[in-house]
């Protein structure tokens, strides 16, 4: 069908996004149900019921939804215009994570340069250390204003060990995705899996770390999420990367799954692409977390 | 009908003028601070008011003058940069005009220094409590407005629901300083006439600073939300010259001492029931209820709880120790040990709890002495 | 989906899976206006309990309990379920008719961001019925009130939060890309209607804020479950955080509830003053300069918990300044209708209505800007009106205005003028008898979310309540236009507005199901 200036791709009707709407009412309902439940110290199975369902319709609609997307690409009804739009809609939801992470780091901000300060008694509003004469701010804040509340930590995790093997791990990541795109381009398919697979595993391979930390950090260095708030920022801003790190690999594995049955071309690709952006941004988000959340 | 919008907006925009200048506006109060914010505010609402009054005029009058039906044609011009310079660049300079002496007011309102009183404010749900740092001062205010007035049982008197059992007493013509603070929630301290509005935080604290000039009583109301009573928790600031206040201080420390005495003696169960009911109605109705109901999902009933019922120890404990984490305070802070003693022995037996316990003070005293 | 020539054109599906499946941005946005008109009522109700229990004072009809759900639900319902969700289905409506294209660039995703919006609201309405009963925080929500001390329901308050900001981010991603990948060949950005424009803006705002509220929530949620201390100083954490983050986000917000309402009325004034808006690059700038300012003002509503100085006088000279762009705006109106040839149809008087209501609302904005006398207007009903200038008179005039402009070309019928005129004087009336005496009180000190109060303010009270009454009855006048036109109206002409300009007005009316399919070319002129 080849026009000069084909229309604009207005799909019909479909079902799919009720589907997603119902299931994320199901997900975060039954979320909501089970922690309610868990507060009353009653039964949680409604919730757990309700939340199990809800995360099958999900991955029911996602894969609906895509493949009826796949199969709308494959058969050649997007024009590049739209190839545009899925463009810009990425690089602004990417830009809506940017702000979801912004506001972590301005808590940690605040946190640091504020907020433990002045309850320490430094700064302009140090009077507040009046009612925590105990206490004594520093960062890392091993032990917090009110330790009988929230239990001191023993020790905070080393930068130079597993999070610099994680450092490595990533920023090598983001490179070798590079690579593949690159050899995506130049239709190298042998070389686009091979780096693609690298990407891969050691996106698996952080997150396995990651998860090694957190058992460490609970079983050894009694750093939790209710050790006040140096546990609380850490585990906010590393638990929410590492969730971006969780989908960022699956979003990988089902690239390559598509490659494997041969989708994609040197020049219509850009499920490849968004995907690469998505693994970029964590993994830039991860340099900024490694410099304020480990190092500094 | 365009005529009518007219009148309309021009009687809007002037009815404020005089009806403000009586008794509807902000307070000028009794304090330095409170003239310059007071000036300040007229200041900056009659500037206001002559903008509305030019924009509101040139539209007008362009309403009235280009409308089709006068017959008016329509210009067609759409743009002049000459114009969008002058009205970008006279909003600044009044915008800075008004910026001035909104910087030296609040320069001055921050500078809490060199105090000669310092008084700690702590909120608590719902009612205040006052510390007089450096004094063995002490002690809670809480609203004085009966029920029967709140629930239009009775008439109501004219400092209805802004009159506490006892109000913070303060010298005239002396700096005195506040920190605030709060043990649960935000509230927010606010006695008008003294142009103080300052939130209490719970585990930080703020500062702010006063010198009334004339003595008299001043009221005001908590401003921040802080749960289901937050329309309850009035303030009284009474100021007096010093050497009354002093004097005053002096009361209080003698009170004190004789409440402590009185833990030692015997307290019938009769004394012990008449002090508990007023006690439970001052601190525990606000959320178990007056007739010991409680709230459902909120506030259990006390009327029929185990707890209550069961042996006096347990009792004890929730009293003394609260339940933070619940919402039930920890009284051993806040009542004394008649108090306590008193409203246990009260809630023991009173509606279906007839357990006839008696508390005494000794008991509770000896527990929470070992705390 | 054979074929996509087939696809471009088919007509609306019928029965309801019309409006269940629809990709359309026609049926979007009519589901979106609906959804909204719905939410005016029930949070409308809610502020009639408000209303009643403060006719006199006493506790009269409601526990304070109830009334500080009310007052809570109020706000979060008119926010996030009534005012919003018309402006993005004025959106739907109107941005691919005023850009010529031939729909949403996302049409799917589209029709998903819309039935988020009954789910969340449905899981937030849902808290009016659990024990511990409905949020009762305010609509601002401050920790540790909604955190430590908060009901049960706060779980699921906090989702339905979340799903509202899910919807709102995407529909406002979609708006984005609309606007930059679907303008009809020809349309330079600086070609496009300021309904375009400041709908951009918005959309950028949005997708900068939501996730902040996102962010806060999900804080929130840790605190309350999982033992974090955020917003806990015992933990070393703050809970004045909880106000900085929520105010990022929440001034903006305020002006997401704005400037679409901005546009429409820089479309109205135009055409019924025949008359090219005047300055229409400085409108585009100072939208722009609203937004930008809009992300460094957020501590004004913060003047009380005792920032230091400095942090103090950064967010006064800040927020002032904002006044500078918004009167570009006003003046630029007032330029517009100066020389022109006006006639007042209900659109126009909304219109005008706004113009004057909103900047009594921003002057009062601008004196709760000065700090130190914030200190007494903070917290107090000056407050309230405040708000309720710029968002009633303001937004939801803003939003009545668009919809009676609209209507003709969305429906093909005209609305009857003579019930639209007695709309319009009713709610102007009720409005300003509703909104205006709280001023007074709240000067007087009537702090706000308060279910009863002192002896003092009970005239001015018993004034705003009947207003509040007549405003509120008004609107079922409106529905009733709104019925009677789409069932029984006159045919509209294909140009409604003898003065109107833009490809909105170059369709067929009613506007047919699918238009611009062959994008229009705008050329130079
Ligand atoms: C649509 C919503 C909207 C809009 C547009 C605005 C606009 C403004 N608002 Fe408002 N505001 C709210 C919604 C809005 N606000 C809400 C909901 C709250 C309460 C939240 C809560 O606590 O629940 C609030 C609260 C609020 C506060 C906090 C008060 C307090 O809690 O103590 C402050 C303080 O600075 C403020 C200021 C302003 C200012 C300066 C503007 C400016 O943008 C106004 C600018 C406009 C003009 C000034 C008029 C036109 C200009 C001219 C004619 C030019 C000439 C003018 C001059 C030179 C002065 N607002
Ligand atoms: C866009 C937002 C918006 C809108 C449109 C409104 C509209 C109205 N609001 Fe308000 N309001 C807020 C946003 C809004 N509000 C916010 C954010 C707060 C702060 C909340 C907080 O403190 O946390 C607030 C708080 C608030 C208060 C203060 C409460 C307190 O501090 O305790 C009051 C008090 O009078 C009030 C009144 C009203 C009234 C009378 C209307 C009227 O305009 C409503 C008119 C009514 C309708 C349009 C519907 C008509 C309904 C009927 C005819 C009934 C029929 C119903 C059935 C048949 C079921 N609102
Ligand atoms: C701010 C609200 C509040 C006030 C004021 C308050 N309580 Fe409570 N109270 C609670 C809550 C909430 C609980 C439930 C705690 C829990 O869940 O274990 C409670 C529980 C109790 C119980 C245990 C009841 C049971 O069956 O579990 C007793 C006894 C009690 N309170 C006595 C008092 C007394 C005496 C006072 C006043 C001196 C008082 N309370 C004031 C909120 C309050
Ligand atoms: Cu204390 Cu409101
Ligand atoms: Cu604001």
């Amino acid at each position: 069908m080849a026009q000069s200036q084909p229309a604009y791709y207005v799909p019909p009707q479909s079902h799919w996004p009720i589907i997603a709407a119902a299931g994320l009412f199901f997900t975060l309902g039954g979320t909501a149900v089970l922690l309610h439940a868990l507060q009353q110290e009653s039964g949680g199975l409604f919730g757990q019921i309700m939340l199990l369902s809800g995360l099958l319709i999900l991955a029911g609609m996602m894969i609906g939804w895509f493949a009826s997307v796949i199969a709308e690409t494959r058969q050649g009804l997007y024009s590049p215009k739209l190839d545009k739009s899925f463009r810009y809609g990425m690089s602004w939801f990417i830009f809506s994570e940017v702000m979801f992470f912004f506001a972590f780091f301005g808590t940690l901000f605040y946190i640091r340069v504020f907020a433990v300060p002045w309850l320490g008694g430094e700064g302009d509003k140090g009077l507040a250390s009046m009612l925590w004469p105990q206490f004594n701010a520093a960062w890392p804040l091993l032990q917090a204003p009110n330790p009988e509340q929230f239990p001191p930590i023993r020790e905070v995790i080393n930068p130079w060990h597993v999070p610099l093997i994680n450092t490595i791990l990533l920023v090598t990541s983001s490179f070798t995705l590079w690579l593949a795109h690159k050899a995506l381009k130049r239709s190298d398919r042998d070389r686009l899996k091979l780096w693609l697979g690298i990407t891969i595993i050691l996106g698996l391979g952080f997150l396995a770390l990651q998860i090694m930390e957190y058992f460490e950090a609970y079983n050894e260095l009694d750093l939790t999420l209710a050790s006040g708030i140096y546990g609380a920022t850490f585990f906010m801003l590393t638990g929410f990367h590492g969730a971006h790190v969780t989908i960022g690999s699956i979003i990988l594995i089902v690239l390559m799954l598509r490659v494997m049955r041969g989708h994609f071309t040197p020049d219509k690709h850009f499920a490849f692409e968004a995907g690469a952006w998505y693994w970029h941004f964590v993994d830039v988000v991860w340099i900024f977390l490694f410099t304020t959340v480990y190092l500094i | 009908m365009c005529r009518l919008l007219h009148l309309f907006s021009l009687a809007l925009v002037l009815t404020p003028a005089p009806l403000l200048a009586l008794e509807f506006n902000m307070p000028s109060g009794v304090t330095d601070t409170s003239q310059s914010v007071f000036n300040l505010h007229m200041t900056i609402f009659y500037i206001c008011l002559a903008i509305a009054v030019v924009v509101f005029g040139v539209m007008f009058w362009s309403i009235f003058h280009h409308r089709r039906s006068r017959g008016a044609k329509a210009a067609q011009f759409h743009g002049s940069v000459v114009v969008e310079i002058i009205w970008t660049i006279i909003p600044f300079l009044i915008l800075v005009a008004i910026a001035i002496p909104a910087t030296t007011t609040l320069s001055d309102m921050y500078d809490a220094s060199e105090s000669d009183v310092d008084i700690q404010v702590t909120g608590h749900q719902w009612k205040w409590h006052y510390k007089y740092i450096g004094e063995d001062v002490d002690f809670f205010s809480i609203l004085n407005t009966s029920r029967e007035e709140i629930e239009n049982r009775k008439k109501k008197n004219p400092n209805y629901l802004l009159e506490v059992d006892n109000a913070l007493v303060v010298p005239t013509n002396k700096k005195i300083r506040f920190l605030f603070t709060s043990n649960d929630v935000i509230h927010a301290w606010w006695v008008p006439d003294l142009a103080i509005k300052k939130d209490a935080i719970p585990g930080f604290i703020n500062e702010s600073w006063t010198r009334i000039k004339e003595p008299g009583l001043y009221r005001g109301q908590c401003a921040e939300l802080c749960g289901k009573h937050h329309a309850f928790m009035p303030i009284e600031v009474k100021a007096v010259p010093e050497a009354s206040y002093l004097a005053w201080l002096e009361d209080q420390k003698a009170a004190k001492l004789a409440e402590a005495a009185s833990a030692e003696q015997d307290w019938s169960m009769d004394q012990l029931m008449t002090a508990g009911a007023t006690v439970y109605e001052k601190n525990c109705a606000v959320c178990h209820q007056a007739d010991g109901s409680g709230v459902a999902g909120a506030f259990p009933a006390l009327n029929g709880s185990a707890i209550v019922q069961g042996d006096k120890a347990g009792h004890l404990d929730i009293v003394v120790n609260g339940k933070l984490a619940k919402g039930m305070p920890a009284f051993g802070e806040q009542l004394s040990a008649v108090d306590i003693a008193a409203v246990i022995t009260y809630e023991r037996n009173s509606w279906d709890n007839q357990t006839g316990d008696h508390v005494s003070p000794a008991e509770v005293q000896t527990l929470m002495d070992k705390q | 989906m054979s074929a996509h020539a087939e696809t471009a054109h088919h007509g609306p599906a019928s029965g309801i899976s019309r409006w269940i499946l629809t990709t359309n941005h026609k049926d979007i946005g009519t589901m979106y206006l609906v959804f909204s008109l719905l939410m005016l009522f029930v949070g409308g109700s809610m502020a009639f309990v408000i209303r009643a229990e403060l006719f006199q004072p006493g506790l009269q009809m409601v526990m304070p309990e109830f009334f500080n759900q009310m007052t809570t639900m109020h706000g979060l319902i008119m926010v996030f379920g009534a005012v919003m969700p018309a402006f993005v289905g004025l959106a739907n409506w109107q941005i691919p008719l005023m850009i010529g294209a031939p729909d949403m660039a996302l049409p799917r995703l589209n029709n998903l961001s819309f039935w988020i919006l009954p789910f969340a609201f449905a899981m937030l309405l849902s808290t009016l019925l659990m024990p511990g009963g409905a949020p009762d925080f305010g609509w601002t929500f401050y920790a540790p009130l909604s955190t430590t001390y908060a009901p049960p329901s706060v779980t699921f308050f906090i989702f339905a939060i979340h799903m509202m900001g899910i919807s709102s981010i995407l529909g406002a991603i979609n708006v984005v890309v609309t606007i930059f990948n679907m303008r009809a060949p020809g349309m330079k950005l600086m070609d496009m209607p300021l309904f375009v424009w400041t709908w951009l803006i918005t959309a950028f705002l949005l997708i900068a804020v939501m996730p902040v509220l996102a962010a806060v929530v999900t804080m929130m949620l840790m605190d309350v479950h999982f033992g974090t201390s955020f917003f806990n100083a015992a933990g070393g954490g703050d809970p004045v955080l909880f106000q900085h983050v929520f105010w990022f986000f929440a001034h903006p917000e305020v002006y997401i509830m704005v400037l679409p309402a901005f546009g429409v009325i820089s479309q109205i004034v135009p055409t019924f003053a025949r008359k090219p808006l005047f300055g229409y690059h400085s409108m585009v700038y100072a939208t722009a300069a609203i937004a930008v300012m809009s992300f460094i003002v957020w501590a004004h509503h913060m003047f009380t918990v005792g920032m230091p100085l400095a942090g103090e006088l950064f967010f006064m000279y800040t927020t002032m300044l904002i006044a500078v762009p918004t009167g570009v705006k006003v003046f630029n109106w007032i330029s517009t209708m100066f020389r022109g040839s006006m006639t007042f149809e209900t659109p126009m008087l909304f219109a005008i209505a706004f113009i004057v209501l909103f900047t009594i609302g921003g002057l009062s904005g601008l004196m709760l800007a000065i700090a130190p006398a914030d200190f007494q207007y903070h917290d107090t009903y000056f407050v309230v009106a405040h708000f309720h200038y710029v968002l009633v008179p303001g937004s939801v005039f803003g939003i009545i205005a668009g919809v009676y402009y609209w209507l003709p070309k969305w429906c093909g019928k005209m609305y009857d003028e003579k019930l639209g005129q007695w709309h319009f004087w009713l709610s102007f009336i009720g409005v300003n008898l509703t909104f205006f005496p709280m001023h007074f009180v709240g000067l007087a000190g009537m702090p706000r979310r308060i279910p009863d109060y002192a002896l003092q303010f009970a005239d001015f009270n018993m004034i705003t309540s009947i207003g509040a009454f007549l405003f509120g009855t008004t609107q079922l006048l409106f529905v009733y236009i709104l019925i009677k036109t789409v069932r029984s109206g006159k045919p509209a002409e294909q140009l409604p507005w003898d003065g109107a300009q833009g490809l909105e007005w170059s369709v067929p009316t009613p506007a047919p199901y699918h238009t611009f399919s062959t994008p229009p070319v705008v050329g130079d002129k």
